[in-house]
């Protein structure tokens, strides 16, 4: 449903596709009680929206709408008009994936690949690119509090904040990159090189309503692209 | 039936000096040898040279011969070693496969591996469990134990592939004494039990003079003494960065007080 509602988001003209998207993402997103998750994946976006929007409204080419006057540039109708179409579709495209995360559980996600017939090696780089983020997280957390043991300011205005990011990043990269080799080491140790296919110890659930769906969805994505190419969406 | 190292040099790949210099040890199933030594002695290379993994998996140079029931390590694929000797790492954390979301899957992703039949990789499992012990933490999320329970659930994650020997690479270094307590009676209980070989490294002596029954005290790469767990006693063990166990210490203080130092003290001590 998420690669539905990207295509959709992009692929549906003028304010149809990214609306219907929001809707759709913040509806699911309600009934799974992850609406809290969804505001903080906004919070973080907020930075790109915010110059999108700048930008649109003050340098969108061929603009001749006025807003005001403010010396040598000026905002534009349109400007502010296409910024905001543009956010809604970001916002409807970064939603939806932040969905998919937010509701799905790792392992099930892991254990359907598995039953698919992807390799394990694959799998494997999907599960520890997923765990990454929230252990990299926990990681940095250490290495500020380390750091402020050592007597770094790290609160207050930002550019005393941004002097603590060169000896947050540079231990959070190497440590990462260190531990690679060791992970490599204990991961043969668990004979993850073996041969042959790996026992499933659990099979996700697929019913019938899910394979619909998901069938549906790819019918509606094959549609929109193939209506999209051909001009029929404008 | 047995690992044997003999004339051990090794040395990592872009390195000048050898790791490992002249190491011959043997292990015999059923055993505890201990290996202790200060920071940079080769322990956890000894550790890697054991389970097969240097040079099969980091690459190196290996002269001499380390054997496993017979057959050189050097001849064995990655998880075929893992069946017959496995090893378990300092950090628990980086041990762990990260992508499970139980105990009980996590100890189950090496047999899994193997592909074996699902009744064989439950079976397994809940015997690695019963065996470290810790079978009430089945159920729980494996990114949410602490440092003495990861580290116990890497231990029968290693144990569910049943190999032969087990290697373990400082497995109490980041726990507390309680954790140590945990871990120590765990590997006691498993070596009972499995009647695995298992080689411990430790720098905590006293868990070495509890459960090992041949230890040896590395010194740059090389082994500077060895033989029975009596060796924990010998007074160059300091010279060698090695603090002795608390039981030795506290005979040179009793004995240094003018006290007569009696099997009868010495128990009531323990």
């Amino acid at each position: 449903m998420a690669a539905l509602e990207v295509v959709a988001a992009f692929a549906l003209p003028g304010w149809v596709g990214p609306l219907i998207v929001l809707a759709a993402v913040l509806t699911t997103a309600a009934a799974a009680r992850r609406l809290r998750g969804l505001a903080t994946i906004s919070l973080a976006a907020s930075p790109l929206v915010g110059s999108i929007l700048l930008v649109n409204l003050f340098l969108l080419p061929g603009a001749a709408d006025p807003i005001a006057r403010l010396g040598p540039i000026g905002p534009t109708w349109s400007g502010l008009w296409f910024g905001l179409q543009t956010v809604a579709r970001l916002m409807a495209f970064s939603l939806a994936i932040g969905l998919v995360y937010l509701t799905t559980a790792v392992d099930d996600l892991l254990a359907d690949l598995a039953r698919r017939g992807v390799g394990r090696r694959a799998i494997f780089v999907v599960g520890a690119a997923v765990q990454m983020v929230p252990s990299t997280i926990g990681r940095a957390g250490e290495i500020v509090d380390a750091q402020r043991s050592r007597g770094m300011d790290t609160e207050g205005p930002i550019w005393r904040r941004a002097r603590g990011v060169l000896p947050l990043a540079g231990p959070v990269v190497f440590g990462a990159l260190t531990e690679v080799e060791e992970r490599t080491m204990a991961l043969e140790a668990r004979a993850f090189s073996a041969p042959g296919r790996q026992t499933l110890l659990r099979v996700p659930a697929d019913p019938a309503s899910h394979r619909v769906t998901r069938w549906a969805a790819i019918l509606a994505i094959a549609v929109i692209v193939l209506a999209r190419a051909s001009g029929r969406l404008g | 039936m047995a690992i044997e190292l003999s004339g051990v040099r090794y040395r990592y790949a872009g390195a000048s000096a050898a790791a490992l210099s002249d190491v011959s040890l043997r292990l015999e199933p059923g055993r505890v040898v201990g290996v202790t030594g200060a920071n940079e002695s080769g322990k956890s290379t000894l550790c890697l040279v054991l389970a097969g993994l240097a040079p099969k998996v980091i690459g190196g140079r290996l002269d001499g011969s380390v054997r496993i029931d017979g057959v050189e390590t050097t001849a064995m694929r990655p998880y075929e070693l893992a069946q017959r000797c496995g090893l378990l790492f300092q950090n628990a954390a980086t041990q762990l496969s990260n992508t499970t979301a139980t105990v009980f899957e996590e100890i189950a992703f090496g047999p899994c591996n193997l592909g074996l039949a699902i009744e064989e990789v439950v079976e397994r499992v809940w015997w690695a469990l019963r065996i470290v012990g810790i079978e009430p933490l089945a159920p729980r999320d494996p990114a949410r134990l602490s440092g003495g329970q990861g580290q116990l659930v890497a231990l029968a994650s290693v144990l569910a592939l049943r190999p032969a020997y087990l290697v373990l690479d400082e497995p109490t270094s980041e726990l507390d004494p309680a954790g140590t307590t945990l871990v120590a009676e765990a590997l006691a209980g498993m070596a009972r039990e499995t009647g695995a070989g298992i080689v411990l490294v430790e720098h905590k002596t006293d868990v070495l003079a509890r459960i090992a029954d041949e230890v040896l005290v590395l010194e740059n790469g090389a082994v500077a003494l060895s033989g029975s767990a009596a060796v924990l006693a010998d007074p160059r063990l300091a010279e060698l960065g090695v603090e002795p166990p608390a039981r030795v210490l506290l005979e040179g203080e009793v004995r240094a007080a003018g006290i007569e130092w009696t099997p009868r003290l010495a128990e009531a001590l323990a």
